[in-house]
């Protein structure tokens, strides 16, 4: 069995897994709840939140799964990327625990972890397949011709997608998290109401500040009462330009790349209008596209090892290259 | 001392901002003040390439914190998701004030415990592409002929 650790940004999660992929436990101490208390500005954000629930979360993984330490063959952590402190708990945590019961340490790259949450069981991705990672913090295009590397053909080169969504919700007086938010309200709305622009950027990258202006003008043109009025429908049509942009990008990423397969993971991945609008896509599974630790513990089966203990210099890294 | 300066698109803010970072050491801080949509990722973005980074500045509202390597290595923050700093959190933050030109974006929650801020950069929108962009800085050197 493999244990996850994966505290990189939000969330203190913990998995375990199978050698070949099953998810026997997964435990996510999501602090949603404590965000929408501060109205999507939270007074504590990491790591000493962190570092108090890593403990209870490890146990509690193993615990669902009807499983202890002795059974678990190796350590897998997110090394990076993410808030170097919040990472560091989970990194000094994992090494704790392979150290203390001399197992190997596997060091995971949080992006790599989002693609491999497609490698899981019951219906494990085969590659070759363009991925698109799309979250809060990431919107990256990727393609992916074996487990557990990936070639970069396109990022967001201001807002991530998610960002984009919160920011949004955000403008239009919605609670957080954003996302889940508009998604929610935009069902009643109609999205051609606005004409919200999908920004030309070269190449497969993205850009999603100008769109947000362009909901800020909306708004301030609307006035509060308008606005409020309208809500459904700004909503509808500023989700529309998302996922207008982002199935155009994967369209073209699978024509530049000649690959059938196509993917989406990450937290936005969750959203009922692009797996809507994307009907031949590969999703991930719904409880796997916000950050977990199951996906993290399924990249690392497909990434070298570090051996018993020559891992206990290792150090988190904040930012991806 | 202040300095006002206009930009009407994004590459003026991204030129004013390289502008002002060829002035900049390694260990200044620059806060970006600004409401949703105004421009800071973009300013941000001009001061980096003038310090010599090529990644992809972006947005670290969600990351809270990106480092670039560059001729002078660059942090880039963002206190958006924070209510204030509490000690635990400058705990987090700190590395990221080391060897560096360091950045903040919404830094209104960090004002009693960030470092204080060698200038202080606020924008804001003046209609359409246009964008009012005030420089503050204690020393009156540092902003001399930016416009």
């Amino acid at each position: 069995m493999i244990l996850g650790i994966e505290t990189s940004c939000d969330e203190t999660a913990a998995a375990v897994i199978t050698d070949d992929g099953h998810v026997l436990a997964s435990v996510v101490s999501s602090q949603a709840d404590l965000h929408s208390r501060y109205g999507g500005v939270v007074p504590e954000i990491a790591s000493r939140r962190h570092l108090d629930l890593v403990a209870p979360v490890v146990r509690e993984a193993l615990d669902s799964a009807g499983a202890s330490l002795d059974g678990v063959s190796k350590v897998a952590v997110t090394q990076g990327p993410g808030l170097v402190g919040a990472l560091l708990v989970g990194v000094s945590a994992a090494k704790a625990i392979a150290w203390a019961r001399q197992l190997p340490l596997v060091p995971v790259d949080h992006l790599e972890g989002h693609v491999a949450s497609l490698y899981l069981e019951p219906d494990p991705l085969e590659p070759p397949f363009v991925c698109l990672l799309v979250s809060g913090g990431h919107t990256l295009l990727l393609a992916v011709r074996e487990r557990g590397s990936s070639e970069r053909l396109g990022t967001t080169l201001d807002d991530a997608a998610g960002e984009a969504f919160d920011k949004g919700a955000r403008l239009l007086g919605l609670r957080y998290p954003g996302g889940a938010e508009i998604d929610r309200i935009a069902q009643d709305g109609d999205p051609s109401a606005f004409p919200f622009p999908v920004a030309r950027v070269p190449g497969l990258d993205f850009s999603f500040s100008g769109l947000k202006t362009a909901l800020l003008y909306a708004v301030r043109d609307l006035g509060v009462e308008e606005t409020e009025r309208r809500r459904a429908d700004l909503a509808a049509s500023y989700q529309a330009a998302i996922v207008r942009a982002l199935a155009r990008r994967i369209d073209e990423a699978a024509s530049a790349t000649g690959l059938d397969g196509v993917a989406v993971v990450g937290g936005v991945a969750a959203n009922s209008n692009l797996r809507a609008a994307l009907p031949d896509v590969r999703f991930a599974p719904l409880d796997l596209c916000t950050d977990n630790a199951a996906m993290i513990a399924s990249a690392a089966r497909y990434v070298e090892a570090l051996p018993y203990p020559g891992y206990l210099g290792l150090d988190a890294y904040p930012s991806f290259s | 001392m202040r300095a006002v300066l206009a930009s009407a698109s994004a590459g003026e803010t991204e030129a004013i901002a390289a502008r002002v970072a060829a002035r900049l050491e390694l260990g200044d801080v620059v806060t970006v003040s600004g409401e949703l949509g105004s421009g800071k990722t973009t300013f941000v973005r001009g001061a980096c390439r003038a310090l010599g980074v090529t990644a992809p500045v972006t947005s670290p509202t969600f990351t809270i914190g990106h480092r670039y390597e560059g001729r002078i290595d660059v942090a880039h923050l963002d206190l958006y998701r924070y209510d204030g700093v509490s000690e635990a959190d400058w705990g987090d933050l700190e590395p990221y004030f080391e060897g560096a030109v360091v950045f903040v974006e919404w830094p209104e929650a960090g004002r009693a415990s960030l470092p204080p801020a060698r200038i202080a950069v606020s924008i804001q929108h003046a209609g359409e592409d246009q964008r009012r962009i005030e420089l503050t800085s204690a020393e009156a050197a540092l902003l001399e002929d930016v416009e």
